[in-house]
């Protein structure tokens, strides 16, 4: 059986090559929720409270709707049938509030919904919003997190007593023995402080309610298509049967779309009542307004060692700002800070609080790395504490203690089971490829010459391709399902959900190995719910390590179906996969996977006990999360006169477990770290006291520019996961994590000649030059 | 009161009738469905609305459609010539100076007004050229490296 069909010998995996999804969106070509057009499609805007905390005393919409344009006003005494907006974590006793799609009787946060104004343009429904008339009484805000608990703070919630929703508790070892008898105790207040996570396109959301099929289609940037299936059927009071979601290009996440907002739900029961296409888009000032923010966290910590080094215990007290209402997974975000915190140390005494609070904010929830930076930046800041509390080497005493490569599977003090690690490698390589050794002389002879001159290590780990089911709010596995098309090409269908990831290639050199066929003979279908079997989504550094490992067991499903039908159609049984044909062993007859697919469609001829067809569907659970690691190193010089920081060099060293495209490797961790560099520098969602957001716009709001970013020194060191078929570990979030400790740790040892021991993020110009100033006075 | 206004999009001359306040980056997306211009911020911040009007990038968000009459305009899907895409669009896949593509567009027309002034610019340089545009997913890396290799190509 001769064969004309080309031979893809060349392993995919591995391999550098650019993405599959790129023409489409760099033509201008994508479709993005905004670039959606129906016909007869009505444009909604949404009202939003100017305050931070106060009561509705009556919403006047007759202006409104005798405006030109304007088809319907709907206000929350209309939408009471909605359910309330969902989260998926409990803690025993957490306060939950009655979270509504639109406020009825108070609003609780600048840009609280209160009412949706519908118009066939949407330059007329922003004209018929302005005409909304709510009548606020306004009342006491409280938008900061220790102002929060303290007693007398306005009540977020009057119903409530206090503004603590829940604390949690968590405690392993002797603490008070480990800590009496410690050599050195150091002890920091540490903030990780609000951002805003700005994903390049904001959310929007266009539904399509069909009325003869009594169906909606909601089309909506999110990172969560079938969750958000699931949620918002239950929101709308409708079969989950007759809701098909779309996640069509999404123009970034970083956390900000693994949620269910009320917008979703909102836009589905207007265009129910309509009967008409609607879309939403959501502006900038929103975004920052209302769209969830991350971190949020003043840390109280006590790190306790012994005169060599040895680190002994950890007390941390974590207060995390939840804003004023449970989203999707914000009371979740602490507790994984919390199990995060012993870094990659081996010690096993802890004792960990978290209280989480209300304020007059906007919910926090996950923002890349979504817990994980606060917990590395906290125990990093820490570590090069007790280093130059006794005057160790940073890098040695963190050395000292990592676990090493044969204690794993490693228990951490609070309960994970860190999967392999060669701790010590990445850092090693990192040092050397910055010369260490050279660069504490020069730090030297340029603290000699006044100069402020800093070097900043972080290691770091993180928990990854999240996860067993039984540790996640929803199930923790993904889905996978591979059809080999009765012409031989493949299609795949996952769960995942990527938004830039790059899954469409990823996936298509995972299949491309598996069956011999090649990259550009592979189509990766994701993000719609009437497409693809139900699945998880992208988030938490899974889609490759869980997703890929849902995709590599359906492969080995098909794959083994394919060998059956070589072995049929060569007449052996000693038949291998050689590029893109099966051979058999004995004579060296071929037969291609074209021929295989039609052998298996046209049915003629059946190997005993195998049905026709090539598909397979596999729902995969892990049995552990992944926890890549690494070393990044900052050298810093800051300007005594301006307190500005330049960063003279940024290295990068991270394992990541095995890797499937180091190109898309290479720009996880780059967009990673630069994200990590605006917390570290720039970036601040400020409330005054009122709760006013005052850095709402991209004016105020810094996200790094091209000419703020140093250029990055990455490499690899490589320790698979044993938890995954593919050996990887995840990388989404890497860079975010490891880094802003690093340059943290870099500049506050630039400082050290003065005196200084710590500087809280973001380390702007004004800080640190005020800083100085005090340090000299 | 709308006016009409005439503007060549891409070397084809189109008539719209439109009101004064009509942003120009809704007349290319809303009225002559060409989407891949997009909008992240309505204030001239981000640079995902960029496009070559009469030969120099503007910021199509901060700009009205009647601003535009008479005027020649080059978005992002007019770039590639006969189906095969402009060198710097090539230089960007190649580069992966992309992943969410919601910036690409605008960063692209940024990119390639730089190579236009500066032939073969700077790490320095290519920064600057692209201080107003806002990319959230590269950390501007790959960009670079994209801009350094369409200026390798010749691109102009």
């Amino acid at each position: 059986m001769a064969t004309s069909a080309p031979v893809h010998t060349e392993k995919m995996v591995g391999k550098a090559i650019r993405r599959r999804e790129d023409p489409r969106l760099l033509t201008g070509n994508a479709t993005y929720v905004d670039d959606m057009q129906m016909p007869g499609m009505y444009h909604a805007c949404i009202v939003r409270s100017p305050h931070a905390a106060a009561k509705i005393k009556g919403i006047d919409i007759t202006a409104a709707k005798a405006a030109e344009g304007v088809v319907a006003v709907f206000t929350g005494a209309d939408t009471a049938s909605i359910g309330p907006v969902p989260t998926g974590v409990s803690l025993p006793g957490m306060k939950v509030p009655a979270h509504k799609v639109l406020a009825t009787d108070r609003v609780y946060y600048v840009g609280h919904a209160v009412a949706i104004v519908v118009a066939t343009d949407k330059y007329l429904a922003r004209d018929g919003a302005d005409l909304v008339e709510v009548d606020y009484d306004p009342t006491q805000a409280v938008a900061d997190p220790e102002k929060a608990v303290a007693p007398g703070a306005p009540l977020v919630h009057p119903e409530y007593e206090n503004n603590v929703a829940f604390t949690y508790h968590q405690e392993n070892g002797e603490v008070d023995k480990v800590f009496a008898e410690a050599d050195v105790v150091v002890k920091q207040r540490i903030v990780s402080q609000r951002l805003i996570p700005t994903a390049m396109e904001t959310r929007g959301v266009v539904a399509d309610w069909k009325h003869g099929d009594a169906a909606l289609t909601i089309y909506t940037s999110t990172q969560i298509p079938h969750l958000a299936r699931t949620l918002l059927a239950g929101m709308l009071g409708m079969p989950e049967h007759k809701l098909r979601i779309v996640a069509p290009e999404v123009g970034g996440g970083f956390g900000s779309k693994l949620n269910v907002y009320g917008e979703e739900a909102l836009l589905g029961f207007v265009s129910k009542q309509l009967r008409k296409p609607v879309k939403w888009i959501e502006s900038r000032r929103e975004n920052c307004a209302v769209t969830i923010h991350g971190r949020g966290h003043v840390d109280h910590l006590e790190l306790a060692a012994k005169k060599d080094g040895t680190i002994t215990g950890l007390k941390i007290h974590i207060l995390s700002d939840l804003g004023a209402y449970h989203q999707l997974l914000t009371a979740l975000i602490p507790q994984l800070s919390l199990l995060m915190v012993p870094g990659l140390y081996n010690f096993h005494t802890v004792r960990a609080d978290i209280t989480g609070v209300f304020t007059n904010c906007v919910p926090t929830d996950a923002y890349r790395g979504a817990g994980r930076p606060e917990a590395t930046h906290v125990i990093e800041r820490m570590v090069d504490m007790v280093s130059a509390e006794l005057g160790l080497d940073p890098a040695e005493l963190r050395v000292k203690n990592f676990p090493r490569p044969e204690d794993f599977p490693f228990q951490t003090a609070t309960g994970l089971v860190y999967d392999s690690g060669n701790y010590e490698w990445p850092l090693r390589q990192a040092l050397a490829t910055v010369a260490y050794e050279d660069l504490k002389k020069e730090q030297t002879a340029a603290r000699a010459a006044g100069r402020l001159f800093g070097i900043g290590i972080s290691t770091y780990g993180e928990i990854c391709a999240m996860g067993p089911s039984p540790a996640m709010p929803a199930g923790g596995w993904e889905s996978a399902t591979v059809k080999v098309e009765p012409s031989g090409v493949v299609t795949v269908l996952t769960g995942s959900s990527p938004h830039g990831q790059g899954e469409e290639t990823t996936f298509a050199q995972i299949t491309a190995d598996a069956l011999g066929v090649g990259v550009d003979d592979v189509a990766v279908l994701h993000g719609d719910t009437s497409v693809v079997q139900y699945g998880i989504g992208t988030f938490g550094s899974r889609a490759t390590a869980v997703g890929g490992a849902a995709l590599w067991y359906a492969l080995q499903e098909v794959r083994a179906k394919m060998k059956r039908f070589a072995e049929m159609l060569l007449d052996s049984d000693d038949v291998d996969l050689v590029g893109s044909n099966w051979v058999c062993n004995k004579t060296g007859r071929t037969v291609s996977v074209v021929e295989i697919a039609g052998a298996a469609y046209g049915a003629k001829r059946l190997p005993q006990g195998v049905d026709p067809g090539l598909v397979a569907t596999r729902f995969w659970e892990p049995t552990n999360f992944a926890y890549p690691f690494g070393a990044h190193i900052a050298v810093t010089e800051v300007d005594r006169e301006t307190g500005t920081i330049k960063i003279l060099r940024y290295v990068a060293v991270d394992d990541c477990g095995n890797i499937i495209n180091p190109l898309l490797v290479a720009g996880q961790v780059h967009g990673g770290i630069v994200q990590a560099l605006g917390q570290a520098i720039y970036e601040h969602a400020v409330y005054d006291d009122d709760g006013q957001l005052l850095s709402g716009e991209l004016m105020d709001y810094a996200i790094p520019r091209a000419r703020m970013v140093p250029w990055m020194e990455c490499s690899h060191t490589t320790t698979p996961s044993p938890v995954n078929p593919l050996g990887v570990k995840g990388v989404g979030e890497a860079g975010t994590i490891g880094c802003s400790p690093a340059l943290v740790n870099s500049v506050t040892d630039a400082l050290r000649p003065l005196g200084i021991r710590h500087v809280d993020m973001p380390m702007t110009p004004q800080r640190i030059w005020k800083m100085i100033q005090e340090a000299q006075a | 009161m709308k006016r009409t206004i005439t503007v060549t999009v891409n070397g084809q001359r189109h008539s719209a009738d439109v009101e004064p306040r009509l942003l120009l980056v809704h007349l290319l997306r809303d009225q002559l469905g060409l989407t891949g211009t997009h909008i992240g911020c309505e204030t001239s911040l981000c640079g995902a609305c960029t496009v070559e009007l009469d030969g120099r990038t503007v910021k199509s968000c901060a700009m009205f459609a009647v601003q535009a009459d008479g005027s020649d305009i080059l978005t992002i899907e007019g770039l590639a010539v006969d189906g095969k895409m402009h060198p710097m669009q090539e230089a960007f896949w190649n580069e992966h100076g992309l992943q969410c593509g919601f910036c690409t567009p605008g960063m692209v027309m940024s990119c390639r007004q730089l190579l236009k002034d500066i032939p073969d610019p700077t790490d320095h340089e290519i920064r600057e050229a692209i201080d107003g545009n806002l990319c959230r997913c590269t950390g501007y890396q790959h960009i670079v490296n994209a801009v350094k290799a369409a200026a390798a190509a010749g691109a102009r």
